[in-house]
């Protein structure tokens, strides 16, 4: 893997980013609706207000030349004005974008610390009692869509156990262990609705990844030597089988952030998920342009460190 | 004039006593309000009062506010000179006094109104508010290229400093609603010596559109656009022992029904605003005991619109074309058995419950602008006459015709569940008439936009019917009721930013509308507005339906003051918990 490598994909990634944002762009100025449409209905604001508005931010030009504006300005790494917020829309993305990593990084890690042991010990026993109720769950977990995991456990912790708060705070009041304490009660539930439904399917590809592994021949040779079953499993059968386990999870991150875009709605969660759907229902073209870009450029992002961690882990395969 | 003397002159002009009282406040005879019955005896103490908005405010600058949540987040530090109170009566905040004709405020013509601003009050960062600001305000506002959407309230008046503590706004002509620039809404006060240099083009880039001064009862801590909005009390604040809590936390996202959740059901906050929630589903959630509903009248109107032109005949590119008249809607029979076909009770009942209630009148707030002289009734019997005596006579089909005019009509509003159910329950008692009903319904973000291009959006009409909600915004209609003058005709040559969607005209309804504006005497004025309200019902322009009341949910211990006229929050400083 040598660094011209990582240089040509970076390059390769620019047409990928371009192409996009065209895309992106002529989809949301094909979709109607109207970021001042509710003072359209006001009878005390006068109609000409609201013409000086879409002519303020150039929403009367055509197509093409607001690309254009949106492009030069990107380029000079200026992010756009949110025309609801009336604030550059990186600020707005920043302001945001922690605690969506924080959720998405907390889940993912969830995931792979529950699917990891339960797909390893499943597929150690194929068809046994254990490995038939994991994939049970597992199945379970996967058909259930996050938007409705998310209000059976609110309907379940918050409001017939009222255990859980199912309103995220990005403020909490407390401080030192309290603080802790309570970060932790608000993320439960968005975490685990990520993180389970995450985890679920990769338990079944762990498990498939483990039992293609546990029959070859080097696992009876290194049986046969008596280095004991336990040894065997994890320096020699884990180790190899998580190679493509781990571009799995790497590869899957556009569909974790997909699932955020919903739990975060659901929970309050201030991430950009839920900045992407308001502006998306206020028609702020800036904002979900801004933040479709980010989405991209992380999905470019993780699919090129998929294919560097693959080489990594298997020097067989080579670069060019 | 004696306030005797008044009433009796109201009285002749056939409005009622308890009306005429309540006319007093506008036209220039002030009127105190009663006194709150909650005297606080401290400032602060309260705790944090947690109030959940499901559309979070995405700005903090009021004259940028794109709609109420933005309001409601800017009025937590931001304050006018005067509030609408419940009652559509103004209540002073940063004014000394209302002004009023004896007090010299009010000028006998028309044309000016002095404000008095109350002595002492400071900006949180402790600079005085003076004239100065308000002058400020004004050129702020009326600046094309601030884009202000608050203009419309300072573009027409010019304002005058008279002194330190006194402005004197100027109206262009005599104008009977004064109470529009500096008051509710509108009418927040920005300090000059933050936003100063920041006027015009370069609004944008002061740094205090996100940090806000003001002086209300709480101070800016801090802002996460679309999600939280956190204030601190202000120990400075201009009116004693106010505010009774010590920090305030508006958060925001999600959604209606899982709002009320939060307040009614689980009580992880005290205040949730408009909730339009299905009415059953707060019956049950508030069963749980833990908040109450609040049903806050003001003047929305659920009501349905008949089109005066032809929604399917293309005259020079547009359809619903002013050149053109409907076939069968341009009957006054027809027009009289669709209002009687709509089961305005049955919708009241089954669709929308305690939040809204059946009227007649286009008009239903406040109750001095309410006009006595109309009635609805829901008769199939008597429709079906009507339509018999005028001509229409039933099809082959069930539908009734008349030559080869058919009585079928497209009836469009936007999806909305309860808006649907209401859509099938006027569909099926017309069909039981012989009148066909087509009914479409539109993504709301598209059909309550101004996009020129989009044919389905409601200022275009291209249908026969069509049902929303809309309200005058303010305790006084005329503004609203531009919604009917001949000018106002949505069309393609205003690019559909009329107001007038039903395209109805009438001089008799324009010549009182004229008279109202240049009509200073505020008994006559309301039988002129009045008179409008009544002239729009009996041609059946539109058909009311339901006067929908602001719903939203609050914390069983928590008293709030709330109002129909102004912001939610506008009143924050005399909340408390018993």
């Amino acid at each position: 893997m040598s660094p011209a490598y990582v240089l040509r994909r970076i390059l390769l990634a620019i047409p990928s980013l371009f192409g996009i944002s065209v895309v992106l762009f002529t989809v949301l100025a094909l979709a109607p609706g109207d970021p001042f449409g509710e003072l359209m209905t006001n009878p005390n604001v006068p109609a000409s207000v609201q013409l000086a508005l879409r002519a303020k931010f150039g929403l009367d030009d055509p197509v093409y030349i607001r690309y254009v504006h949106w492009l030069m300005a990107m380029l000079h790494g200026d992010w756009g004005f949110s025309f609801v917020s009336r604030m550059n829309v990186d600020i707005l993305i920043m302001q945001r974008l922690p605690v969506t990593l924080a959720v998405i990084g907390a889940s993912q890690l969830l995931a792979v610390l529950v699917a990891i042991p339960v797909g390893v010990l499943g597929a150690a026993r194929p068809y046994s009692l254990f490995d038939q109720i994991a994939n049970t769950l597992a199945f379970i977990g996967f058909s259930l869509p996050t938007f409705f995991t998310g209000l059976l456990l609110i309907m379940v912790f918050s409001i017939r156990l009222e255990w859980l708060p199912f309103v995220f705070q990005s403020d909490l009041s407390s401080t030192g262990w309290q603080w802790w304490v309570d970060e932790i009660r608000q993320s439960i539930m968005p975490i685990a609705v990520l993180g389970l439904f995450q985890g679920a399917s990769l338990v079944r590809f762990v498990r498939s990844a483990v039992l293609d592994v546990i029959r070859l021949d080097y696992v009876t040779t290194a049986r046969s030597k008596g280095i004991g079953e336990r040894r065997v499993l994890v320096r020699h059968v884990v180790r190899n089988a998580l190679i493509p386990v781990v571009t799995l999870v790497a590869l899957q991150m556009p569909v974790v952030f997909g699932g955020a875009i919903i739990t975060e709605q659901i929970f309050r969660v201030p991430g950009i998920g839920s900045l992407l759907i308001s502006s998306i229902l206020s028609n702020d073209t800036p904002v979900v342009m801004g933040v479709t870009f980010v989405f991209a450029g992380l999905v470019i992002l993780f699919n090129l460190i998929a294919d560097l961690l693959y080489g990594f882990l298997d020097p067989r395969i080579a670069f060019r | 004039m004696s306030r005797r003397g008044f009433v009796q002159r109201m009285v002749a002009a056939g409005l009622t006593v308890p009306m005429a009282a309540q006319v007093l406040a506008i036209g220039g005879v002030s009127i105190a309000a009663a006194p709150r019955a909650y005297a606080a005896t401290k400032r602060g103490g309260g705790g944090t009062l947690k109030l959940l908005w499901w559309q979070a405010p995405t700005l903090l600058n009021p004259h940028f506010a794109t709609g109420t949540k933005d309001q409601d987040g800017s009025r937590v530090f931001y304050e006018p000179l005067a509030n609408w109170n419940q009652e559509g009566n103004l209540v002073p905040v940063l004014a000394a006094e209302i002004p009023s004709v004896e007090n010299g405020g009010l000028a006998a013509d028309g044309t000016s109104v002095t404000w008095k601003i109350k002595q002492g009050v400071k900006f949180h960062d402790g600079q005085p508010l003076t004239a100065d600001d308000l002058v400020f305000n004004w050129e702020y506002c009326k600046d094309p290229a601030t884009a202000a959407v608050t203009s419309g309230s300072y573009i027409n008046v010019k304002v005058e400093k008279i002194d330190d503590h006194t402005i004197k706004v100027i109206f262009a002509k005599p104008t009977p609603f004064w109470a529009d620039a500096f008051v509710g809404f509108n009418g927040m006060i920005i300090p000059k010596h933050l936003f100063g240099e920041y006027s015009g083009s370069k609004s944008r880039d002061a740094p205090t559109n996100l940090k806000p001064v003001g002086t209300g009862p709480f101070k800016f801590k801090s802002f996460n656009p679309g999600d939280l909005v956190t204030g601190e009390i202000n120990a400075d604040y201009h009116v004693a022992n106010q505010p009774f809590f010590d920090a305030v936390e508006m958060k925001g996202g999600g959604d209606a029904v899982s709002a009320a959740r939060a307040v009614l059901q689980t009580g992880e906050y005290h205040y949730a605003w408009n909730l339009q929630v299905e009415d059953e589903i707060l019956k049950k959630l508030e069963a749980s005991g833990k908040g109450k509903v609040n049903l806050t009248p003001g003047a929305n109107i659920e009501h349905i619109q008949l089109n005066n032109t032809d929604p399917n005949k293309e005259v020079d590119g547009e359809r619903s074309s002013i050149k053109t008249k409907h076939p069968s809607l341009s009957d006054p029979a027809v027009r009289e058995a669709l209002a009687l076909l709509i089961d305005r009770k049955a919708v009241q009942d089954y669709i929308y419950g305690r939040t809204a209630k059946a009227t007649s009148n286009y008009v239903n707030g406040p109750p001095r602008m309410v006009s006595k002289n109309t009635s609805y009734e829901f008769n199939i019997k008597k429709a079906i006459d009507l339509l018999d005596k005028a001509g229409w006579k039933p099809g082959p089909d069930g539908i009734r015709a008349k030559g080869d005019v058919k009585l079928k009509y497209l009836f469009q509003t936007s999806i909305n569940q309860p808006r649907q159910k209401n859509q099938a329950i006027v569909k099926q008692s017309c069909e039981k008439a012989g009148i066909g009903i087509e009914i479409k319904s539109v993504v709301a973000s598209v059909y309550f936009s101004s996009d020129v291009a989009n044919p389905d959006t409601y200022p275009h009409f291209y249908a026969d019917l069509q049902m929303y909600t809309t309200g005058p915004g303010r305790p006084d209609p005329a503004q609203w009721m531009r919604s009917f003058l001949s000018e106002e005709v949505s069309q393609k040559s205003n690019k559909w930013q009329g107001r007038n969607i039903t395209r109805w005209q009438n001089k008799e309804y324009d010549d009182t509308w004229n008279a109202s504006e240049n009509e200073m005497d505020p008994v006559k004025r309301v039988a002129l507005l009045i008179k409008l309200n009544d002239l729009v019902i009996k041609n059946n322009v539109v058909i009311p339906e339901l006067f929908r009341m602001s719903v939203s949910a609050a914390a069983k211990n928590l008293n709030v003051t709330l109002s129909g006229w102004d912001s939610d929050t506008a009143n924050l400083r005399e909340w408390h918990t018993a």
